[in-house]
């Protein structure tokens, strides 16, 4: 391995990872974790804008991307909050306090959440789609002064897969702030609501001429929470989906994330629903 | 025709041609060329000109690639084989980098070494185009592709006008070819006969043009470059494939749920041949492996295929879980999706993808199949069946 | 029994409804509570009348053999409870389950039947209705069906 190259900024290649060392794994329910990096060497975190996602590597297993879940003006670490579903994410969230990951990125486009300055935002999440959502709240919440009303709706399939229980908890006696959660299946000691996240628009006060929502959680939960958003009045510029696929590489080489013509990783995975809308109801695209 | 680059037109005798291959070990170029191996023509390093598949052409149809022996010695007397020069450009394999972790240490190694300065001896211009398309892909946006960045860059492009086409062939209709227009350093056209063996050459850089300077040489007659040209529209006129690409972004776009979709995934057997052999398919999958001490891991990326049932996959299933919708999204990017992305058409018309399917799918009859069912019957006199 | 008619008549669920039916319904409408914890009403049991939630919320389960009891849908202020009184066999599918402290104005099922088989303009008014939170209930179950957030594996 003589002619190899250590990889420094001068030949800065997307596809090589840099090193960082876990710092904190925190489990959130019985199959997801919150895991807190930090870069080595001394090195800072490249900043991030909420919605984007990083590709995290762990050695000789695999390369994943992941959402970032974690508070935009924390820059000296990274946060993302993963849900353990096979071999890779499993491996990732078995890793040790101080041990490496390797991380590229961030890629991909952020939430627009600079046109919904003056304005409500609107955020309707979905089991682990409340984590790259995550980064939005903190974002409003720091800049209180500058967004108008902060909505939080989430849906999860049981009382137990719900994430981030005690913030949301801290988030409901926010100004301004509205948090209504609901479950698929409450079990029956559940006292909240029941029935899937569009259930609670009713009692979400929603003003939608003068609001930004963004979603994300599972494509057919986004596909329908748009389409009541769009009948109760918001105009599809105005809805903001985050979409999920296969991504080998994140900068739009490898062609596993096309979504028709555009690619996930690198024209999105943040969209707006006019382009996504034609889109979203075909079946095996 | 380019009538401005008739006069600059030079004639190689065979020999002189042979003198080619060495200017070019001279400056430096590891020279990559046709040969025969496995019964198809292949690229691979050449030597010398005996290398080259002199006597050699390639029959083809749908679903069939055999070699014939020529009854003269023309070295670029075949159309084109399995093989393009994405095999150079963007290999099949490649580390993209190694990493040792010892402890709680990890370091992640670039892998990238230097790549030798190749040439590309007998590049058609369906392959031009080919690397044009890929070049759009890999080079034209935010990010660059280091790994074909490296290899790219500095390569000199012997490129060879197709006097002869295959009935698989429709680069008439992507216009593409067969004559090469851009992209080369140097462009061939072989007039072969009885009594002679020559080489009418064009100068396409001012690489190219060094490099032709250096070739003994004569400029070439007018009756020998009105030879030259007359072969390459006897090639143009050989062609009877056709696909009509008017507005087939919107036709297939709009005929998502054509039932012709069903009828090709009936004979379609996923078996990624058309993708593998495509010199513009550019998808990759990356793969890890580690040794068993667990200290050294490596990346690697590979070609992989949006035919397969994996390319897909996110938690809980494949999205295309149906041939049917995998050979949509093939097609459907290729001619249609491939437009939005990269500003052309993803198919450069050389048929690779016709001769090696093993069932002899042919992407011009699927499109006109398509097209032929939605065309209302005042328009269908515009068809070119 | 006037404030009882201006609760229904103000209810969007009757919007724009003629003031004359609006006074039929009154003449079927009763004003109850629920402790929290009290079944509202159970499966298997004659259903004979709906409710316009006027405070509180309301569980709807199922307690399937062998398996722990499932909560489908809870139903909050504003919302309405029970259509089955609308059609034969009129009768519950499921346990509504005051989850809170409800108030809750009841109307009569049976005597609503009547006064729909009677007028037929009130019986297609009632009907549309019922029928568009039919629509919106079934669109829900169709995506609890789903199992959206599932990981795929069974």
């Amino acid at each position: 391995m003589e002619e190899n190259k250590v990889a420094t900024a001068a030949n800065f290649d997307p596809m090589l990872p840099q090193p960082y060392s876990v710092l904190q794994v925190v489990k959130e329910t019985a199959d997801t974790f919150t895991l807190t990096l930090q870069a080595r060497n001394g090195a800072g975190t490249a900043p991030f804008e909420p919605g984007q996602f990083s590709m995290l590597w762990v050695f000789g297993v695999g390369e994943l991307p992941i959402s970032i879940s974690g508070d935009p003006s924390d820059l000296g670490r990274l946060v993302y909050t993963v849900r353990s579903v096979g071999e890779a994410t499993n491996s990732l969230v078995n890793r040790e306090v101080g041990e490496a990951i390797g991380v590229r990125g961030p890629f991909g486009t952020g939430w627009p959440i600079h046109q919904a300055e003056g304005r409500d935002v609107v955020v309707i999440a979905g089991g682990i789609g409340f984590a790259p959502l995550r980064p939005v709240i903190y974002e409003v919440l720091h800049n209180r002064k500058k967004y108008g009303r902060l909505v939080i709706l989430y849906g999860a399939r049981s009382p137990r897969e719900l994430l981030y229980r005690k913030e949301l908890a801290a988030w409901v006696r926010q100004n301004d702030t509205q948090v209504l959660v609901t479950v698929d299946y409450g079990g029956l000691s559940w006292r909240g609501h029941v029935g899937v996240v569009t259930t609670l628009f009713k009692y979400a006060r929603l003003q939608p001429a003068r609001s930004l929502a963004f979603t994300c959680g599972p494509e057919i939960m986004m596909r329908f929470a748009a389409r009541e958003l769009e009948n109760l009045g918001f105009a599809r510029e105005n809805i903001y989906l985050s979409m999920e696929r296969n991504m080998k590489c994140a900068v739009g080489f490898c062609g596993h994330c096309q979504y028709g013509p555009h690619f996930i990783c690198k024209d999105g995975p943040v969209f707006s629903y006019d382009k996504m809308r034609p889109l979203l109801e075909k079946y095996e695209l | 025709m380019d009538g401005a680059s008739v006069a600059e037109r030079s004639l190689l005798t065979l020999q002189q041609l042979e003198h080619l291959i060495l200017v070019l070990h001279r400056r430096g170029y590891e020279v990559i060329g046709p040969l025969v191996r496995d019964g198809a023509i292949v690229y691979d390093v050449v030597d010398r000109l005996s290398d080259l598949p002199a006597g050699w052409t390639d029959e083809q149809e749908a679903g069939r690639y055999r070699l014939q022996r020529r009854n003269d010695g023309a070295l670029f007397g075949y159309v084109v084989g399995p093989q393009s020069w994405k095999k150079y450009l963007h290999p099949g394999e490649v580390r993209l980098l190694a990493a040792e972790r010892h402890g709680q240490t990890l370091r992640i190694l670039n892998n990238e070494t230097t790549p030798p300065r190749r040439a590309f001896l007998g590049v058609r211009a369906c392959e031009l185009a080919a690397i044009a398309v890929q070049d759009r892909v890999l080079l034209g946006d935010r990010y660059r592709d280091s790994v074909y960045a490296s290899r790219r860059e500095g390569i000199f492009i012997v490129a060879v006008n197709c006097t002869q086409a295959a009935p698989t062939c429709f680069c008439t209709s992507m216009g593409t070819g067969p004559r090469v227009r851009s992209g080369y350093d140097l462009a061939l056209t072989e007039l072969v006969g009885p009594d002679k063996h020559e080489f009418v050459v064009e100068a396409g850089s001012e690489a190219g043009a060094e490099v032709s300077r250096e070739l003994a040489r004569a400029t070439a007659a007018e009756d020998v470059c009105q030879q030259a040209d007359a072969a390459v529209e006897r090639a143009a006129s050989q062609i009877k494939r056709r696909m009509d690409t008017t507005n087939i972004r919107e036709l297939l776009y709009s005929n998502f749920d054509h039932p012709r979709w069903d009828n090709v995934a009936q004979r379609c057997l996923t078996c990624a041949n058309c993708t593998m052999v495509c010199p513009t398919c550019f998808c990759t999958t990356v793969e890890d492996v580690s040794d068993i001490t667990g200290t050294h891991a490596q990346r690697w990326r590979k070609w992989d295929s949006c035919f397969t049932q994996n390319f897909s996959y996110i938690h809980g299933g494949s999205v295309r879980s149906s041939g049917k919708s995998r050979y949509r999204q093939w097609m459907t990017h290729k001619l249609a999706s491939w437009i939005d992305q990269f500003g052309s058409s993803g198919c450069v018309g050389c048929g690779r993808c016709i001769s090696w399917c093993p069932v002899g799918i042919d992407i011009t009859e699927e499109v006109r199949a398509i097209r032929e069912s939605t065309t209302s019957s005042k328009e269908s006199g515009h068809g070119n069946s | 029994m006037e404030t009882l008619e201006r609760i229904i008549a103000e209810h969007p669920f009757f919007a724009g409804l003629d003031p004359y039916y609006i006074n039929l319904l009154t003449g079927c409408a009763a004003n109850v509570r629920f402790d929290s914890g009290t079944y509202i009403f159970k499966e298997g049991e004659e259903a004979n009348e709906f409710y316009l939630i006027r405070a509180g919320k309301v569980a709807l389960e199922i307690f399937p053999p062998q398996r722990k009891p499932i909560m489908l849908a809870t139903l909050g202020d504003g919302e309405i409870l029970g259509w089955s009184w609308l059609l034969p066999p009129y009768q519950w599918k499921c346990h509504a389950h005051a989850i809170e402290p409800v108030r809750a104005i009841a109307l009569d099922g049976k005597c609503l039947r009547g006064k729909c088989e009677q007028n037929h303009d009130l019986g297609y008014e009632l009907l549309k209705r019922f029928g568009q939170i039919m629509e919106l209930r079934l669109a829900a179950t169709l995506l609890q069906l789903v199992d959206v957030y599932s990981n795929g594996r069974k």
